[in-house]
């Protein structure tokens, strides 16, 4: 029987980094993931796929709505949707792929299968495949990490089918472009795929059950996303509890032969939703079920997520759990942060996490970024905060790129003029939040970000500019 | 020689190192002769060290640094054109009024408040990630007045250097090249309001690296030293009635009133006199025996306490031992005091009593081997030939080193000066 100083269950970003971690650290590593390739969510139905989704329907409704009054005149634009899937494909299998060849460069032994734990330190493997491809193997380690992520979250009423009811991971591959898509649920994974679909020509509906979406921005942020997401042609209902479905056999009368109607209401209100698909991304869940925790003793907490400490050890000593499956913000580099943070700890090194400057962003365009407080958040909480804002429209970079809708916000402590927190809505969002995180490391301060050197021109200027509205004395605008 | 070596000069046989508490000149500015240099702070006293040739100077060290005596410092390119207005300092940035220390690394903001302000960011508490200093660590130090405390206190009183250390010179103005702004000096006052209502109830402050030093002492004194107290009390009413019958003669005819302090100096010597232990200190495995009476008498003043010695007691009278620790005592209090003053003692008198205290323990002064420590007088009942009388009681407390006096010894010691006190003829008829 193999035996590890570490094994960790589930390749995701957090696995797959912690067993680098662990193998740089010089640890014996084993790597188990059920599906054939590495990367789990992220880099197979998630972020990487979205996002090269999100770039090939950009280039596509830019040729359609922007070449002409750019004075490129295309004549005959097609979308051939097989070849873009393929494209996005290709993207993603270089990717799993390099992480597969790190991993064997590294000498970790990666195991196919589905892990199941038999005790505290041992570790059974079924292989895919039924009848399964192979024996059961079972190996034992001083360590175990779990990292066995999450999977989105189904509406009891709305279980689904991969047909009509379908979640992101099917939304990431249809075969045709959907006529009438509706999405239920207005957060990043909701936004970005009606972005791509509305792009590639499906009329898309957006039904949130909060008075607004992108909820964890501040008002002023939201309103301009929301305007500008209907003016890409996307309708947006907030505030809008789903109640059920209608499907065509229920109702022979429906809408122009829509295979299903989403039902809804606000305020009492009923509402109809036509759709020839409604994609679900209203939240995940974490994956805790089939993994033999109970056999292990490992508790749970009231969410299904694995209890951890804040070294995320869970209660059974050498078993450690980390990323989307344990409590925190559900983000591959918060997973990718605990990943290495737990194999330090193993190695008997320091490692370290805060949450607290983990970024997120939303792959919109424009795009939205955001890290620690934000004005609404600290206004709230009744912090004397000072608040710089600058707007793209300001900025010769973002006008010369044609990306002049937006602005940076920069949150910043009254009296200290320390940097509690940021928004971004604008061209490069994703990029640009990171510089502030990083002032933020060190405790830096609104002036540390203003008084810093950036190229010009550039949109970082407008992060610079935001640092100088704090204290009033912004540049380029009044 | 074209090129002059700046070294840290040789100061007094117990100084062996000290602090360069702060430059006065610029890396690669022209400096004249007899120009101050630099500051340098002992756990004694400050010093200030001033050109010995005029040319560029090159600083080899930061303000701040801990130095041997001896280190070099600077060199002097005596060859440099006087008239050359090509300064470093040009190219340099102009903002940092304050050079900090290698090691700290600086925000923008905080360069620019600390060039502002003239606050050293390096004194300031630091409550950044990884020890670094950030805008509002700087902004509550400038408020709440924070300033190095001995590089304020050495602008303000300037100590007298004794001769070991080159010259004293007077206030010369500096030589910059034109061009080069002027930065504010390290006191200057902040130019901004005072801290908003609301501020925290904690205020953090670094040491200044006298009281740094003066620590290290204080502990390790405690580390080497078996130290303990013994106690007894006195009663004062013989020194109260004979300086009520002359103290009218004794200032007219001295010039100085007839305190206290002479009477427990020269109860002091004669119970070393009498129980000569205490009058030596011990070096690892020697016993160093003293054959002088330096006393030295505690003083607080606003840098801390300084211990100036009175030297021969045992040759001097109540009234030149009045006089001269009057005269120490105002020296010690303007910042005047020298190295001389300071070095020599072979014990030491502590006097809590003026600020109240009624009994303590007083700590060695290393490397003697004992203190007495005097307390408040105050009017206690107590039993006077099998009756209660009111006297003016004043409890002593002489605390000693164990390793080298015995409690027998110790109580003895306090015994005699116990004595003294309480029938001063004693000290007149040496009984």
């Amino acid at each position: 029987m193999d035996s590890f100083d570490v094994a960790i269950i589930g390749a995701g970003p957090g696995g797959y980094v912690g067993a680098f971690r662990a193998a740089q650290l010089g640890l014996k590593v084993a790597l188990i993931e059920k599906r054939p390739t590495l990367g789990g969510t992220c880099l197979n139905l998630g972020c990487i796929p979205t996002k090269a989704l999100l770039h090939l329907s950009g280039h596509y409704a830019w040729a359609r709505h922007h070449a002409a009054d750019s004075g490129i005149k295309l004549a005959g634009i097609e979308l051939d949707l097989a070849a873009l899937m393929k494209k996005k494909d290709a993207v993603v299998q270089k990717l799993v792929g390099g992480v597969a060849q790190l991993a064997k460069a590294r000498k970790i032994t990666v195991i196919t299968g589905h892990a199941t734990l038999t005790g505290a330190s041992t570790i059974e493997i079924s292989p895919a495949g039924s009848p399964p491809a192979g024996e059961k193997t079972t190996i034992t380690a001083k360590n175990i990490v779990l990292a066995p992520g999450s999977a989105p979250s189904e509406l009891s009423f709305l279980p689904f089918d991969g047909r009509i009811i379908v979640s992101s991971d099917h939304a990431i591959g249809f075969d045709t472009v959907p006529r009438r898509l509706v999405v239920v649920g207005g957060g990043a994974i909701g936004l970005e795929l009606a972005s791509v679909w509305a792009r590639l020509g499906s009329e898309v509906t957006i039904v949130e059950f909060l008075p607004k979406i992108a909820a964890n921005y501040d008002d002023d942020v939201v309103r301009l996303l929301t305007r500008l997401l209907t003016k890409q042609g996307m309708k947006i209902e907030v505030a809008a509890r789903v109640t059920g479905l209608k499907s065509q056999t229920q109702d022979p009368k429906s809408q122009e032969g829509a295979p299903a109607v989403l039902l809804a209401e606000r305020d009492g209100k009923p509402m109809e939703f036509p759709a020839d698909k409604i994609l679900v991304s209203v939240g995940r869940r974490p994956v805790t079920e089939n993994l033999g925790l109970e056999k292990a003793g490992v508790e749970l907490d009231e969410k299904k997520r694995i209890r951890v400490d804040d070294h995320l050890r869970t209660n059974v000593p050498g078993i450690w759990a980390i990323g989307d499956a344990v409590a925190g913000p559900m983000l591959a580099h918060k997973a990718e942060e605990d990943g290495a943070a737990a194999s330090e700890w193993i190695a008997g090194k320091a490692g370290h996490i805060d949450w607290n400057l983990m970024p997120g962003v939303i792959y919109t365009d424009p795009e939205l970024a955001g890290v620690g407080l934000g004005e609404d958040v600290a206004k709230a909480r009744g912090l004397d905060v000072r608040v710089g804002k600058f707007h793209f429209a300001a900025n010769g970079r973002a006008i010369a790129a044609d990306a002049a809708d937006g602005f940076v916000k920069i949150i910043a402590d009254a009296k200290t003029d320390r940097i509690l927190g940021a928004q971004i809505i604008g061209p490069s969002a994703s990029e640009l939040i990171s510089e502030i995180v990083t002032h933020m490391e060190y405790g830096g301060s609104a002036e540390d970000l203003a008084r810093t050197v950036h190229s010009h021109p550039t949109l970082s200027e407008a992060v610079k500019e935001a640092g100088l509205a704090v204290s009033k004395s912004a540049l380029h605008a009044l | 020689m074209p090129i002059l070596n700046v070294k840290i000069p040789a100061m007094g046989e117990s100084i062996t190192s000290g602090v360069l508490a702060k430059w006065h000149v610029q890396d690669g500015d022209f400096v004249k002769k007899d120009q101050p240099l630099f500051e340098l702070e002992t756990d004694k006293i400050n010093s200030e060290a001033t050109a010995e040739a005029a040319g560029r100077i090159a600083l080899k060290v930061a303000a701040g640094s801990e130095v041997k005596i001896g280190q070099l410092v600077a060199t002097i390119d005596a060859t440099a054109d006087t008239g050359g207005t090509e300064s470093t300092t040009a190219i340099r940035n102009p903002a940092s009024g304050v050079a900090p220390s290698p090691a700290l690394s600086i925000s923008p903001a905080v360069r620019r408040l600390a060039a502002e302000t003239g606050v050293d960011p390096a004194t300031v508490a630091a409550k950044g990630k990884g020890g670094r200093v950030t805008k509002g660590d700087l902004l509550a130090a400038q408020d709440v007045g924070n300033r190095r405390p001995a590089a304020a206190e050495a602008s303000a009183g300037r100590p007298e250097t004794g001769k070991p250390v080159t010259s004293v010179s007077a206030e010369s103005e500096s030589i910059r090249s034109p061009g080069v702004p002027v930065n504010p000096p390290a006191g200057a006052q902040s130019t901004v309001s005072a801290q908003p209502a609301g501020a925290s109830s904690q205020v953090r402050r670094t040491l200044s690296p006298l009281r740094q030093r003066l620590a290290q002492r204080l502990v390790q004194a405690q580390h080497e030293a078996a130290m303990l107290t013994t106690f007894n009390e006195v009663d004062m009413s013989a020194v109260r009635d004979l300086r009520a019958r002359y103290q009218e003669d004794f200032t007219r005819k001295h010039g100085v009133k007839l305190g206290f302090m002479s009477f427990f100096v020269k109860a002091v010597v004669r119970a070393l006199q009498e129980v000569p232990v205490v009058n030596a200190r011990l070096e690892g495995d020697t016993v160093v025996e003293n054959h002088c009476y330096h006393i030295g008498v505690a003083v607080s003043t606003d840098r801390g306490l300084l211990v100036p010695v009175l030297r021969d007691c045992d040759r001097l009278g109540f009234a030149e031992i009045e006089q001269r620790l009057a005269d120490v005592v105002r020296r010690a209090r303007d910042g005047k005091i020298t190295l001389a003053d300071l070095e020599g003692g072979v014990f030491t008198i502590t006097n809590g009593g003026i600020f109240g205290s009624l009994l303590s323990t007083p700590i060695l002064n290393a490397p003697q081997c004992a203190i007495l420590g005097m307390h408040a007088i105050q009017d206690r009942p107590i039993a006077v030939n099998g009756q209660v009388a009111i006297r003016p009681m004043m409890y002593l407390a002489l605390s000693y080193d164990h390793r080298l006096v015995d409690g027998r010894e110790a109580v003895t010691f306090l015994v005699r000066v116990k004595q003294a006190i309480e029938d001063p003829a004693r000290l007149l008829l040496s009984v």
